[in-house]
C-alpha cells in the first residue's frame, strides 16, 4: 500500500531532475512560431516579455538559489544597456556581438560588487544594492560621462536591416534572436542548478554554517553567484537597448528594480520557468490596471499584486504545480 | 449611327458622373484613424513615476477637446484623444507608442512629454511616417524638417530663447559688454549659441566674458568676479535655479549693476527669486510667452476669464495656479486649429503640411506672440515677453521679440 506523503524535501537534491522534453518542446515549437500568426506590436511586447524574463532569471539565480537579496539588478540591467549602447552609438560595432560583451561586462562589475557585498545579509545587502541602484541613473548623467553616455538625452542605437535572405521583418527578427537566447539562457541555468555548483548555491542559502562545514568556500560561491545573477540581468540589459532602439537613464530608475523584484515573486523564487509568467506579469499588468482606471493604475496594480500573493503565495509556477499535483491525485 | 450617337452621349454622361464622383472622392482623404464621424488622436503622458506633476498637461488637453466635441467637433468629426501613461520611462513610451500607432490605428501622436522618452520614438515616428507633432520638450533637435520631416517640436528651445535675448539686447541696449554665465553641458551651450547666433557678426565684439561652470560645482563666485572685472555692462545668467539664486546675491553684494538678463530655466519667484532676495530681484530680465495665471494683471484679462470658465466647467479638479493648465490649453488649440486647416484631407502628409502651415494667435499668449510656421520652419513659438521682476511679480516690459 501506497500513502501520499508531501515531503519538504526538494526532489532534484535526491533523485535529480529531468527536463520534460515533451513540454519543453511544445513550448519550443509554439514558442518560434508565435511571430508569424500574430502583428508586429504583439511580437515587440512578446520580445520584451522574453528580455523581463531573463533578467528576473538572473534574480532568481541570486535571490530564489542563493537567498541573497539585490534591490539593484536595475544597475546591472543599466550597465548591459549601456555597454551595448555605447559600443554601437561610438564605435559602430555589430549589435550581435554587444550582447555577450553586456553580459561580461555586469559578470565583472557583479562579481566585483559581491565582494563587499560578503560582509552584508539580508536586508543590509537589500540596501546596500539599493543604494547601487539609485547611483547609477545619476552617474549615467554625470557631466564627467556625457560624452560617453550622452547626458540625460541618451544614445540611440541603430539596428542593422534583417539579413536579406531571410524573409521575415524586424520584429519577428528580433522575436527570433531573443527567444533563441532565453531557451540557451534557460537551459545553462537549469544545468547549473542541478550540478554540484547549484546544490552548493542552495545550501548556502538554506544554512550557511553547515554549508561552510562540508567544505564549502562560500565566500566564492557568493561572489560568483552574483556575478552569474548580474551576467543575466547584463544580457537582458542588452537586448533591452537594442529592441528598444534607445537608452537613457531614465530608462534604469529604482523602479526597474522593483518590477523585476516583483516578476520575480509572483513568478516563483525558485522556479526557473516561472520567470517567464514575471516577465509576462510585469509587462501587461500595468497596461491592464492603466485600462482600469488611468489615474489609479498604481492602485489597481497594488490590488492585483496582493491577490496574486495572496492566492499563490509560491508564485505563479508554484501554484501551476499544486495545480498538477491536485489534478494527478483526481484521475 | 444614331445609337452610335446615343451611345457615345451615355458614355460622355457617364464619364461625366466618374469624374464629379472621382472628384467627390479625392476631396475626402482619410489616414488612418479617421472616419466621417470620429478622429483618433495618441498621446503619452506621465500620469505615474518621478515627473507625474506634468501629467496635468494631458489631462488639460483632454478636457480642451471635451469642449470641442462638445461644440461639435471639428468639421463634424469628434475628437477621440487616447492619452496613455508612460510613466516618463523610455522604454515604456515606445511600447505605448507602438500601441497607440499599430493596435489603436492612431492618425498621429500629440504632445508626447519628456526629452528622453520622445527622443526612445524620434526614429521610430519618422521611419513610419507618423507624425510626431508638438512634443512637450525644450530641446532643440525637434524643429529638424530635412532630417526628421514627421517631427514638430511647439515650445520655444532653448536655443530659440537665446536668440531672443540677442534680439533684445540689440533693441535695448546701447553699446552692449555682454558677459555670460553657462552651465557646462548641452542646455548651457544651446542658450549661448542661439545668443551668438543672433548677434551675428556682433558677436565677438560685443560679448567681453564667457564663464561656465560644472553643474556638480559647490559655489560660482569666482565666475562672478571675474564677469564684473570684464566691464560688462550686460549680464546673461543661463544656469539652473540654485546658481541662478547665488548669481543674483553675489551681484549685489559686488555692488554690480548690469541689464541682468535671465534665462526662463531660472525664472521662478518661488525657487530662485526668494531664496536670493525679493528686493535683490529687482529689475532681472526674462523671457515669458503665455499669461501667468497667478499674476493679478493677467486675472483681469477677457482671455483669463475664458480660460476659467472653461477649467471651471471641463476640467473642476485642476489648479487655477498651475501654470501647466495654461499650456495644455494652448496646445490643445494649436491641434485643433492643424485639424480644422486640413479640412477633409486627413492624411498624414495633409497633416504635417498644415502643421507647417500655421499663423495663428491664441487668447492666452502674451500680446504679441504667435505660432508661426512654415515648410522650413518647425519652431512654432519664436517670440517672447521681455518681463522685468518689480519685487513681487514679473510684469511685461515694451513689446515682444522675435528670434528672426
Amino acid at each position: 500500500m501506497t500513502t501520499e506523503v508531501e515531503t519538504n524535501t526538494d526532489s532534484r537534491l535526491t533523485v535529480g531532475s529531468k527536463i520534460n522534453i515533451k513540454w519543453v518542446g511544445a513550448f519550443i515549437i509554439l514558442g518560434a512560431l508565435l511571430p508569424f500568426f500574430v502583428e508586429g506590436y504583439t511580437s515587440f511586447q512578446a520580445t520584451l516579455v522574453m528580455i523581463y524574463a531573463i533578467a528576473i532569471l538572473g534574480l532568481n539565480l541570486l535571490t530564489g538559489f542563493n537567498g541573497q537579496f539585490s534591490l539593484g539588478h536595475s544597475a546591472f540591467y543599466a550597465i548591459g544597456a549601456y555597454t551595448a549602447a555605447v559600443l554601437v552609438y561610438h564605435l559602430d560595432w555589430p549589435v550581435y556581438v554587444t550582447i555577450p560583451i553586456g553580459g561580461v561586462v555586469c559578470f565583472v562589475a557583479g562579481f566585483l560588487f559581491g565582494l563587499p557585498a560578503l560582509r552584508l545579509e539580508g536586508l543590509y545587502l537589500a540596501l546596500a544594492t539599493f543604494a547601487l541602484a539609485v547611483a547609477v541613473p545619476q552617474i549615467l548623467k554625470s557631466s564627467h560621462l556625457e560624452e560617453l553616455t550622452g547626458g540625460v538625452q541618451g544614445l540611440d542605437v541603430f539596428r542593422p536591416d534583417v539579413p536579406a535572405v531571410l524573409p521575415i521583418d524586424m520584429d519577428q527578427w528580433w522575436y527570433l534572436i531573443t527567444f533563441g537566447i532565453m531557451l540557451l539562457m534557460f537551459w545553462v541555468a537549469w544545468n547549473l542548478i542541478n550540478s554540484r555548483s547549484g546544490r552548493a548555491m542552495m545550501a548556502i542559502r538554506d544554512n550557511p554554517i553547515a554549508a561552510a562545514s562540508m567544505g564549502i568556500n562560500t565566500s566564492l560561491y557568493k561572489s560568483l553567484t552574483f556575478g552569474v545573477s548580474a551576467f543575466y540581468t547584463g544580457i537582458a540589459g542588452a537586448l533591452s537597448a537594442i529592441v528598444i532602439e534607445f537608452v537613457a537613464p531614465d530608462s534604469f530608475t529604482f523602479q526597474l528594480s522593483i518590477l523585476l523584484f516583483i516578476g520575480l515573486v509572483v513568478g516563483g523564487t525558485g522556479s526557473i520557468w516561472g520567470a517567464i509568467f514575471g516577465g509576462l506579469f510585469i509587462l501587461m499588468v500595468p497596461n491592464i490596471a492603466e485600462e482600469v482606471s488611468t489615474g489609479l493604475s498604481y492602485a489597481v496594480f497594488g490590488v492585483i499584486l496582493i491577490l496574486v500573493i495572496y492566492v499563490m503565495p509560491s508564485g505563479i509556477a508554484g501554484f501551476v504545480n499544486i495545480l498538477r499535483v491536485r489534478l494527478r491525485k483526481i484521475f | 449611327m444614331n445609337t452610335g450617337r446615343k451611345f457615345t452621349l451615355a458614355l460622355a454622361a457617364a464619364a461625366a458622373f466618374g469624374l464629379v464622383a472621382g472628384s467627390a472622392v479625392a476631396e475626402k482623404a482619410y489616414g488612418p484613424g479617421v472616419t466621417d464621424t470620429n478622429i483618433k488622436l495618441g498621446n503619452t503622458n506621465p500620469y505615474s513615476g518621478p515627473a507625474a506633476a506634468y501629467g496635468t498637461i494631458g489631462k488639460s488637453i483632454s478636457a480642451y477637446f471635451d469642449k470641442v466635441n462638445k461644440e461639435g467637433g471639428v468639421n463634424g468629426r469628434m475628437i477621440e484623444f487616447i492619452s496613455l501613461d508612460d510613466g516618463y520611462s523610455p522604454p515604456k513610451t515606445k511600447e505605448q507608442t507602438r500601441k497607440l500607432v499599430e493596435q489603436d490605428d492612431v492618425l498621429l501622436i500629440f504632445q508626447g512629454l519628456g526629452t528622453p522618452t520622445n527622443s526612445a520614438v524620434h526614429n521610430y515616428m519618422n521611419k513610419k511616417k507618423v507624425p510626431q507633432l508638438f512634443v512637450a520638450t525644450g530641446a532643440t533637435k525637434w524643429g529638424d524638417p530635412e532630417n526628421f520631416p514627421w517631427t514638430m517640436g511647439w515650445q520655444p528651445s532653448y536655443q530659440t530663447e537665446g536668440r531672443l535675448f540677442g534680439a533684445y539686447i540689440m533693441e535695448n541696449v546701447k553699446d552692449p559688454k555682454i558677459g555670460i554665465l553657462y552651465q557646462n553641458d548641452d542646455y548651457g551651450k544651446d542658450y549661448v549659441k542661439g545668443l551668438k547666433d543672433k548677434l551675428g557678426d556682433k558677436a565677438s565684439e560685443w560679448i567681453v566674458a564667457e564663464e561656465s561652470y560644472e553643474v556638480t560645482d559647490p559655489t560660482i563666485s569666482s565666475q562672478i568676479i571675474k564677469l564684473k572685472n570684464s566691464g560688462a555692462n550686460v549680464f546673461y545668467n543661463v544656469s539652473i535655479p540654485k546658481f541662478a539664486a547665488q548669481a543674483i546675491k553675489k551681484v549685489r553684494e559686488l555692488e554690480w549693476d548690469p541689464v541682468f538678463l535671465n534665462n526662463s530655466v531660472s525664472n521662478s519667484v518661488g525657487s530662485v527669486y526668494k531664496p536670493a532676495g525679493l528686493d535683490k530681484s529687482k529689475g532681472i530680465i526674462s523671457l515669458q510667452y503665455y499669461q501667468d495665471p497667478t499674476s493679478p494683471d493677467t486675472q483681469k484679462t477677457e482671455a483669463y476669464a475664458k480660460w476659467k470658465a472653461w477649467m471651471g466647467e471641463y476640467y473642476p479638479e485642476g489648479d487655477l495656479l498651475n501654470t501647466f493648465n495654461v499650456y495644455g490649453y494652448l496646445v490643445a488649440q494649436t491641434m485643433v486649429q492643424v485639424l480644422e486647416q486640413a479640412g477633409d484631407n486627413l492624411t498624414r502628409e495633409n497633416i504635417m503640411k498644415e502643421a507647417a502651415n500655421l499663423n495663428m494667435e491664441i487668447d492666452m499668449f502674451l500680446p504679441g506672440v504667435s505660432i508661426e510656421t512654415s515648410a522650413t520652419d518647425f519652431y512654432p513659438i519664436e517670440k517672447m515677453m521681455p518681463v522685468q521682476f518689480n519685487g513681487e511679480r514679473l510684469v511685461s516690459i515694451g513689446k515682444v521679440v522675435s528670434a528672426n
